[in-house]
């Protein structure tokens, strides 16, 4: 396998060889003010000279003065859209008149997919929940068939990013076909990482890349790991978590957090669901479905007549304690990749690198 | 997904009604069924069109399934009312069961609280079956009152199989000639070697709480102490993220955790 | 002596007291039965005694106009029935009954109290009757949260 980089000087015929693969291209897209994944119909579609501001909270469109397509963060959508979509179909029941009943479940997604503009941080979140949800007893079937991975490597990290102290970096790290570096034009390193991928390569109009440029290129994405705007304590965040349940910390959020579950919404690891049975008319056939849900929701730990966690307190205790604590004991490894989108869409700006700092703090 | 969502069809081929809000169904599955259930783990069983609730299987013979269940919901109100004939779905086994101890020669004692008597009957039948492994075999019964005990009739025989079973109410019936007050207090009257004793506990949270801090006060040591712990479950199957309580996912860490584990949990208020 | 000190050790409620204070309570102690179905005492009537329970239920009752005697709660091996007697006005606030035959160890409450002016012996024996009257009122608290229940008034 050839991994040595290659320049390329536009993104069109990727994009157009990869719906000429029958892939849909998922990719960012400025749509209804924010830099959002959606299906890409050719290269046009990316963000081009658009980038953001992100400060707790908030979220602002901005003019870039170049053309850069993926000078952006933490967007409101994450790959789970496409991999553990929000609403998926889990068996269809129909009881015949002797009163037997016959489960069916949906034959396995044939929608093939190719993911562009990845990031580190995307990538190890999509690594997570394929631990989480994969890797167990009863592994979950990703919604996507075969998809492809097209990683962007980070040269500007965004206001609320801190991917390297919850142990990631601006540098995509395994787990990608291709990964891209844009450099100013723009023009894209591109590097292999698998087998299909340097077909996908292979297939594209390209140049070699220049040494210089390919160093260009680790420089930059260099330079983005020591521009961090914040960062996670350093130490052992499953003891500070699992001995941290009576902290006044959690006081002090429940005094602001509304509790909305925004961040469960936009955290691209966060993979809670629940199941909606349905019933026809008739009465003869049933369904099951397997929804998102959210550990905000005052429904979810529902027991013996009312919830476990009644206070906001408790609930946004669980959802952070979880993701920076228990996740190591439940799944070997941290929940959280470090990409900011909680702060951003909190809309008051709760920021999770703030709080667990108190919480090493106090 | 094969096995894990999709519910096994079973044919409820008789009830048992048990008290006046608990029956006991007898299940054959149409085809193959599901995987050996061990004591201890538990099924999500689908009554069609309702729902699906975690039970904890109450027996498993001769290709037949048992769940003893309480009528307090919606889903459990139908399965409950399920008629012989009828068909329901069985996802399942799942989880950790109650865990027997190999060496011999120690005392066993179970703790049952109303519904709780369910899960620990096929641990009391797998510990009867081997009787001489144990020096004894106990059995304590909570219940509310007298007509609210469960599986009476087995009673006779689990005596005759070698185990030592009291039963005791929290609210007599006129003609009730047995014990009045919590099961921990029963505790107080069984001869056990606490270091050399296993216990099994299943009820009420509180209850389970209660019984676990009599049993330690008596020298047992927590690790020996199993508890069945509960929470919201809604796939059973380690995905929705539904049972946790702290590091624990219930549907796949329990639901049977030693004492030891539960307690620091079961200490913190909305944990 | 009718009792002896070993023979108290060997009961639960007296388990690890020291010798010294066994000898002093023995003399104030006797075994005594009761056939099934014997009252130990009445309500209201004088509180003059108490019992360590070595075999058997003893259930202690209240009579309730309408309603006749109700058994409220059942003492069995190991334990301690009647506490009344150690304080004014030594009067019983509800009855006990042998449930089933039952052997028992008896004691002089007048007695009993007497002893308890020795510093040594009355902080040993008061520790352990509040630890008997704690543990029944956390049961008796378990009970009325009515675990089991489901209907209104039940905090299940």
């Amino acid at each position: 396998m050839s991994t040595e980089p290659v320049l390329l000087a536009s993104l069109q015929p990727m994009v157009a060889a990869l719906r000429a693969d029958g892939r849909h291209v998922i990719g960012p897209t400025v749509r209804a003010g924010a830099i959002t994944l959606a299906e890409l119909e050719s290269a046009d579609d990316l963000p081009h000279g658009w980038g953001v501001e992100l400060t707790p909270g908030g979220y602002r469109l901005r003019r870039r003065v170049d053309t850069a397509a993926f000078g952006h963060a933490a967007g409101p959508t994450s790959w789970k859209t496409w991999l553990h979509p929000p609403r998926v179909p889990l068996w269809k029941a129909h009881r015949a008149e002797d009163g037997s009943l016959t489960f069916t479940e949906p034959p396995p997604a044939v929608d093939r997919y190719a993911f562009l503009g990845v990031r580190p941080c995307d990538l190890r979140a999509i690594a997570v929940q394929r631990r989480v949800l994969g890797q167990g007893r009863f592994p979950r079937r990703e919604h996507a068939a075969d998809p492809l991975f097209i990683a962007v490597n980070c040269t500007e990290p965004g206001g609320t990013c801190f991917c390297v102290s919850a142990g990631g970096g601006p540098q995509a790290d395994g787990g990608f076909d291709v990964v891209l570096t844009e450099l100013p034009g723009p023009r894209y390193v591109a590097e292999a990482g698998s087998p299909a991928g340097e077909r996908l390569l292979a297939a594209l109009p390209r140049e070699a890349a220049p040494d210089v440029t390919v160093a260009d290129a680790r420089a930059a994405v260099d330079g983005a790991r020591e521009r961090m705007g914040r960062s996670l304590p350093p130490g052992d965040l499953r003891r500070l978590l699992a001995d941290g349940a009576e902290s006044p910390v959690w006081d002090d959020v429940a005094q602001r957090c509304l509790s909305c579950g925004n961040c469960t919404m936009v955290c691209p690891t966060c993979f809670c669901t629940t199941v909606e049975d349905t019933t026809d008319l008739d009465g003869d056939n049933a369904g099951r479905w397997l929804r998102w849900d959210s550990c905000f929701d005052l429904d979810f730990s529902y027991l013996h007549g009312g919830p476990v966690r009644t206070s906001t307190r408790s609930r946004y205790r669980q959802w952070l304690t979880h993701k920076l604590g228990s996740w190591h004991d439940q799944f070997g490894e941290s929940g959280c990749v470090g990409c900011g989108r909680c702060i951003v869409w909190c809309p008051v700006g709760i920021d999770i690198t703030v709080e667990t700092n108190r919480l090493a703090n106090k | 997904m094969t096995g894990a969502m999709a519910p096994v069809p079973y044919r409820v081929v008789a009830r048992e009604p048990e008290t006046a809000d608990t029956v006991t169904l007898s299940l054959r599955p149409l085809d193959a069924g599901i995987e050996p259930i061990a004591p201890g783990q538990f099924t999500m069983l689908y009554a069609f069109g309702v729902g699906e609730v975690p039970i904890s299987v109450s027996g498993a013979a001769d290709g037949r399934l048992y769940q003893t269940l309480r009528a307090v919901g919606a889903v459990t109100r139908a399965l409950h009312d399920t008629p012989a004939g009828a068909v329901i779905g069985v996802r399942g086994p799942f989880g950790i069961g109650w865990h027997l101890p190999a060496a011999p020669g120690r005392d066993l004692v179970l703790v049952a609280g109303g519904i709780g008597l369910a899960p620990l009957r096929p641990a009391l039948t797998e510990a009867l079956g081997r009787r001489d492994h144990f020096r004894s075999v106990t059995l304590i019964v909570g219940a509310r009152t007298p007509g609210d005990l469960l599986f009476t009739a087995a009673v006779a025989g689990w005596a005759a199989a070698g185990a030592r079973v009291e039963v005791t109410v929290d609210r007599p019936a006129d003609g009730w000639t047995g014990r009045i007050g919590v099961a921990p207090a029963v505790l107080d009257e069984v001869d056990l070697d606490p270091a050399n004793t296993t216990a099994m506990v299943c009820g009420p949270e509180i209850m389970m709480r209660f019984t676990a801090t009599a049993l330690l006060r008596r020298g047992v040591r927590a690790q020996d102490v199993q508890v069945s712990l509960e929470r919201n479950m809604r796939c059973g199957v380690a995905w929705c993220g539904h049972c946790q309580l702290g590091p624990l996912l219930l549907c796949r860490d329990g639901p049977v955790v030693d004492y030891g584990r539960a307690a620091p949990l079961l200490a913190v208020k909305e944990l | 002596m009718i009792i002896d000190a070993t023979a108290l050790a060997g009961h639960p409620f007296l388990a690890g007291l020291p010798a010294s204070q066994l000898d002093v309570l023995a003399p104030l102690a006797r075994p005594e039965s009761y056939n099934e179905g014997v009252r130990l005492f009445r309500e209201d009537a004088p509180a003059a005694e108490f019992w360590l329970v070595r075999t058997g239920q003893v259930a202690l009752d209240i009579h309730l106009p309408g309603r006749g005697t109700v058994p409220l709660e059942t003492i069995g091996t190991g334990g301690v029935v009647g506490w009344s007697w150690l304080f004014p006005p030594y009067r019983w606030h509800f009855g006990a009954i042998a449930r089933t035959p039952v052997e028992t160890i008896r004691f002089d409450g007048a007695g009993v109290r007497a002893a308890m002016a020795d510093d040594a012996i009355g902080k040993e024996l008061a520790i352990r009757f509040m630890t008997v009257v704690v543990d029944r009122l956390q049961h008796t608290r378990l009970r009325l949260l009515d675990l089991y229940g489901t209907g209104p008034g039940s905090f299940s």
